[in-house]
C-alpha cells in the first residue's frame, strides 16, 4: 500500500526516463581496448538518481549479494553528495567500481526495483559506477571506522572478488589480514579474465589500493599448495584462519579432434595472454598472442563474448559465436551480447563443433560442425541440443577459443589434509563458507563452480562474517 | 625480492647461470620441478627447471639459453640486480626410486635439467650412468658437476671436438645392447633429442621419461597453453607433468606447438637487438 501511495505522490518523476549512459561508437571501439561505455555525467547521475521512488521496502537490496543500501547511497546522489554516497556503498561493497562495471545488474538490484514493473529501473549500476569512478577521480581517502586491533591474523588465498571482499571486511573488524595470489598481480579474474575495454585493469588497481590503505598486506607469486600450502600457513606461517578463495580456473575443453593444433586456445589462456600480460599491446609487451583472420568462439557466456570481443580489437576480419544452443538460453549478460552484436560478432546457433582440421604445419584451419535442434528438457532444464543427422559442414577458420567453462583446480584440496571436496573437485562448505577443515573457509567458484563476480563477493562477505565470529571465539 | 646473487656465462656465452634469492622456493623445490620467472614489469612468464637450491641460504640455481628477447635480456642483468617475478614450485617432482641402474641423459641445456634428477638418482641408491652432449665442445655444460653425481659419465659431441664423436643416444644404445640390467632412462634435453632417445630406447622396452617444455603462461594448470598429447590423451605440462613417459608423448604435436610464436619471438628479439645496438636502455 504504502509504495503505491509513493508511486502516485511521484508521478512525474517516474516519467523521466532512464539515462541512457554515452558510450564509444561500434566502428571506433573496435579498434581500440579503450572502454566502451563512458560513465554517465554529474547531471546524469541527478537526473537519474531523481528517478528513485525511495521505497519503504525496497525491492533492490535484498536482490544485492552483498546487501548494499541502495535507497541510501541514491539519495545522496540525488542531493549530490557523491562522496557521502560512495562511503556509503563502500560500508558493505569493497569493490564498487568494479560491480557498478560487470555486475549482471538486470537480474540483480535492478529486477527487483518497483519502477521496473512499469518502466525502465533505476540504472543502480551505472549510478554505483559513477559514485566510485567521481570517488577515485576526485575523492581523498579516507579511513572507514576501523575496530581496534584483534591480534588475530587471516591468511585469504586468491586475490579474486571473494577473496578482496573478506579482505575488506575482516581488516575493518580489527583482524590482520595478508593476500596471497599465486599470479604477479592481484585481482584474480578480473585482472586476467575480464577485458580492458570493460573493466580497466586502472580501476582494478584503485580498488585493490585502498584495501592496502586499510591495512590488508598482499603477497603475489606465491602459488598456496605449491609454494606455501595450507597447513603450513597456520602451522609455520601463525595464521588463526585461511580463506579459500581461489576460483575455479581450470579449463574445459570439449575433448575433440584436433583440439591441441596450434590457433586452438582456451579463453583462460587467449584472455591471460591479452588482459594479464598485455598481449594486445606486444611488441611493446613481450608476451606474443596469434591474431586469428576468422576466429571462431565456442560457447556463449560472458567469457566467450570477452574473448569475441578481444579477438574483433586484435585484428579478426570475422568473429562467430558458436554454440550448440538457442539464442534464449545463451548465459552472457543481455549487455555483453548486445555490444558484442553491435561490433559485427556474428551469432552461429544450435552448431556443434566435431572436429578441427589441421594443415601441414600443425594450425587450425577449419572446423567441422553439426546443426543442432532442441529436444526434450535436461538436468538443467533447459532443452537438450540434439545433432540433426547428416547437417555437418565445414567452418573455415585459422583460430578457435574454447569457451565452453572452467572447473575446479585440484592443486590446493590434494596437498590439504582434511579438505572435503565434492565429486566434481569443488570444495565442500557449509552456508557460511566453513569448510571440513578446522579454521579453513572458501567461496566464490571453488565452491559454486563458475559464477558472477558479485556472487564471489557475496560469499566472501558471508565468510568473513563466519570467520570473525570464529577468531572472537578463539 | 628475487636478487640474482651470482651469475656465470658459459657455453660462448649461449647458456648462462644464475643463483637467485628466493628462500621460499629454495625450501620447498624438489628434483624436476621448475619455476616461472618474468624479468621486468613487460615481460612474459617463462618456465625455467631449477637446478640447485639451498634451503637453509635461501637462494636456487637456474640455467638458461639464450634463445630470445626474453633470454638475452636476462643474460644482460647483473649480480644485485633484481628478478620482478619468480613463481614455484611448480609440475610434480620427478618420481625417483631405486630401480637398480638408471642411464640420465643430457643434451645441450638440458644437461642443468638433468643435473638435479641425476644427484637424486644417485643419492636413492641407484647405479647412475650419465650422458652428457652438446654439438661442440665449448657448449657442453656442467660436466664436473655431472661427473660427481654418478658412478660413470660419457660425453658426446656432434663434431668430435672433445668426448666422443655422436650423439648420446649412441652411447645409449650400445649401453643398453650392453647391458641387461638398465631399469630406467630419464632423458632431457631438445624434443628432436628427447624423441630420437626415446626411439632408441623403445625396441629394448625400457621404461623412459622424460621433462617437456612446451610454452607455459600461468604454470598452475589455469591456461591450458602447456597441454601435450600423452598416451593419446590431454595432459598440461605444468600440473601434470613436467615428466611423461617418453613412448606415449606425441612429440610431432609439441614441435609443432612449440613453432606457435616464432614469427613473433623473431620480432621481439630483432627490436631489443636493434635497442641494444642503439643503446636504448629498456
Amino acid at each position: 500500500m504504502s509504495e503505491k501511495s509513493e508511486h502516485s505522490h511521484k508521478s512525474k518523476k517516474e516519467r523521466l526516463p532512464r539515462q541512457p549512459m554515452p558510450e564509444q561508437p561500434p566502428k571506433e571501439r573496435i579498434h581500440n581496448f579503450k572502454e566502451v561505455p563512458f560513465g554517465y555525467s554529474p547531471e546524469q547521475a541527478l537526473a537519474e538518481a531523481s528517478r528513485c521512488l525511495k521505497c519503504k521496502k525496497p525491492g533492490c537490496v535484498p536482490s544485492c549479494p552483498v546487501e548494499v543500501d541502495i535507497p541510501g547511497f541514491i539519495s545522496l546522489v540525488a542531493e549530490g553528495k557523491f562522496f557521502e554516497a560512495a562511503a556509503k556503498i563502500r560500508e558493505t561493497n569493497s569493490l564498487p567500481a568494479v560491480c557498478g562495471r560487470v555486475c549482471p545488474q538486470e537480474d540483480q538490484c535492478e529486477s527487483g526495483c518497483v519502477l521496473g514493473k512499469k518502466w525502465d529501473p533505476v540504472a543502480i549500476g551505472r549510478l554505483e559506477r559513477f559514485v566510485a569512478d567521481y570517488d577515485r577521480l576526485h575523492g581523498s581517502f579516507q579511513m572507514p571506522p576501523m575496530a581496534s586491533p584483534t591480534g588475530k591474523r587471516v591468511a585469504v588465498v586468491g586475490s579474486g572478488p571473494a577473496g578482496l571482499t573478506l579482505a575488506g571486511d575482516l581488516i575493518k573488524k580489527g583482524h590482520e589480514v595478508t593476500i596471497f595470489e599465486a599470479l604477479h598481480e592481484p585481482g584474480g579474474v578480473l585482472i586476467y579474465g575480464i577485458p580492458e575495454f570493460r573493466l580497466p585493469k586502472e580501476i582494478v588497481k584503485a580498488e585493490v589500493n585502498y584495501l592496502q590503505k586499510l591495512g590488508v598486506r598482499i603477497e603475489t607469486d606465491v602459488v598456496v599448495g605449491k609454494t606455501l600450502t595450507v597447513d603450513e600457513l597456520f602451522e609455520e606461517e601463525g595464521y588463526n584462519a585461511v580463506f579459500l578463495g581461489v576460483g575455479a580456473g581450470l579449463p574445459v575443453f570439449m575433448n575433440i579432434p584436433g583440439e591441441n593444433l596450434c590457433g586452438v586456445y582456451s579463453a583462460n589462456e587467449y584472455l591471460t595472454r591479452s588482459n594479464l600480460m598485455k598481449a594486445y599491446l606486444f611488441p611493446d609487451y613481450d608476451t606474443p598472442i596469434a591474431v586469428g583472420r576468422n576466429v571462431v568462439v565456442l560457447g556463449a557466456g560472458n567469457v566467450a563474448m570477452d574473448s569475441a570481443r578481444t579477438a574483433l580489437r586484435l585484428g579478426a576480419e570475422t568473429v562467430r559465436i558458436v554454440y550448440r544452443r538457442s539464442r534464449a538460453e545463451m548465459p552472457a549478460r543481455a549487455e555483453e551480447i548486445h555490444h558484442a552484436e553491435e561490433e559485427g560478432i556474428v551469432f552461429e546457433l544450435l552448431t556443434n563443433p566435431v572436429r578441427f582440421l589441421g594443415d601441414d604445419r600443425g594450425w587450425v584451419k577449419a572446423m567441422e560442425c553439426v546443426r543442432m535442434e532442441l529436444g526434450e528438457p535436461d538436468a538443467s532444464g533447459r532443452r537438450r541440443p540434439v545433432p540433426i543427422p547428416g547437417s555437418e559442414f565445414i567452418l573455415e577458420t585459422d583460430m578457435a577459443i574454447v569457451a565452453i567453462g572452467t572447473t575446479a583446480n585440484p592443486l590446493i584440496p590434494s596437498t590439504t589434509s582434511g579438505l572435503e571436496t565434492n565429486k566434481w573437485g569443488y570444495i565442500v562448505t557449509d552456508e557460511t563458507g566453513r569448510t571440513s577443515k578446522k579454521g579453513v573457509w572458501a567461496g566464490g567458484d571453488i565452491v559454486t563452480g563458475s559464477a558472477t563476480v558479485i556472487l564471489a563477493m557475496g560469499a566472501g562477505r558471508k565468510a568473513a562474517r563466519a570467520i570473525d565470529e570464529y577468531l572472537m571465539s578463539l | 625480492m628475487f636478487e640474482i646473487l651470482e651469475k656465470k656465462q658459459m657455453a660462448q656465452g649461449t647458456v648462462c647461470m644464475f643463483r637467485l634469492k628466493a628462500p621460499r622456493i629454495a625450501r620447498k623445490t624438489r628434483p624436476g620441478q621448475f619455476v616461472i620467472l618474468r624479468a621486468n614489469e613487460r615481460g612474459e612468464r617463462i618456465p625455467l627447471t631449477v637446478a640447485e637450491t639451498h634451503p637453509e641460504q635461501g637462494w636456487i640455481r637456474i640455467y638458461f639459453q639464450v634463445v630470445g628477447k626474453t633470454t638475452a635480456m636476462l643474460a644482460r642483468m647483473a649480480p644485485g640486480e633484481i628478478i620482478q617475478d619468480v613463481i614455484g614450485p611448480l609440475g610434480v617432482p620427478t618420481h625417483v626410486d631405486k630401480v637398480g641402474t638408471v642411464i640420465c641423459v643430457g643434451g645441450g641445456l638440458g644437461v642443468a635439467v638433468i643435473y638435479p634428477i641425476t644427484r637424486a638418482f644417485f643419492d636413492a641408491g641407484n647405479h647412475v650412468i650419465a650422458i652428457i652432449g652438446a654439438r661442440t665442445k665449448e657448449l657442453l655444460i656442467l660436466e664436473q658437476e655431472m661427473n660427481s653425481v654418478c658412478h660413470e659419465l660419457h660425453v658426446t659431441t656432434d663434431d668430435g671436438s672433445y668426448g666422443r664423436h655422436g650423439f648420446v643416444t649412441d652411447v645409449l644404445k650400445e649401453l643398453l645392447e650392453q647391458r641387461k640390467d638398465v631399469g630406467m632412462v630419464m632423458g632431457i634435453g631438445p624434443v628432436p633429442m628427447m624423441r630420437f632417445l626415446c626411439k632408441t630406447t623403445q625396441p629394448f622396452g625400457v621404461k623412459t621419461m622424460v621433462s617437456l617444455n612446451p610454452i607455459m603462461v600461468d604454470g598452475t594448470g589455469m591456461c591450458g597453453a602447456c597441454r601435450v598429447r600423452v598416451g593419446g590423451q590431454t595432459r598440461f605440462c605444468c600440473v601434470h607433468g613436467p615428466d611423461f613417459d617418453g613412448h606415449q608423448v606425441d612429440f610431432e604435436e609439441l614441435s609443432k606447438r612449440l613453432m606457435m610464436y616464432v614469427p613473433q619471438e623473431r620480432e621481439s628479439y630483432q627490436r631489443f637487438q636493434a635497442e641494444v645496438a642503439g643503446g636504448s636502455s629498456r
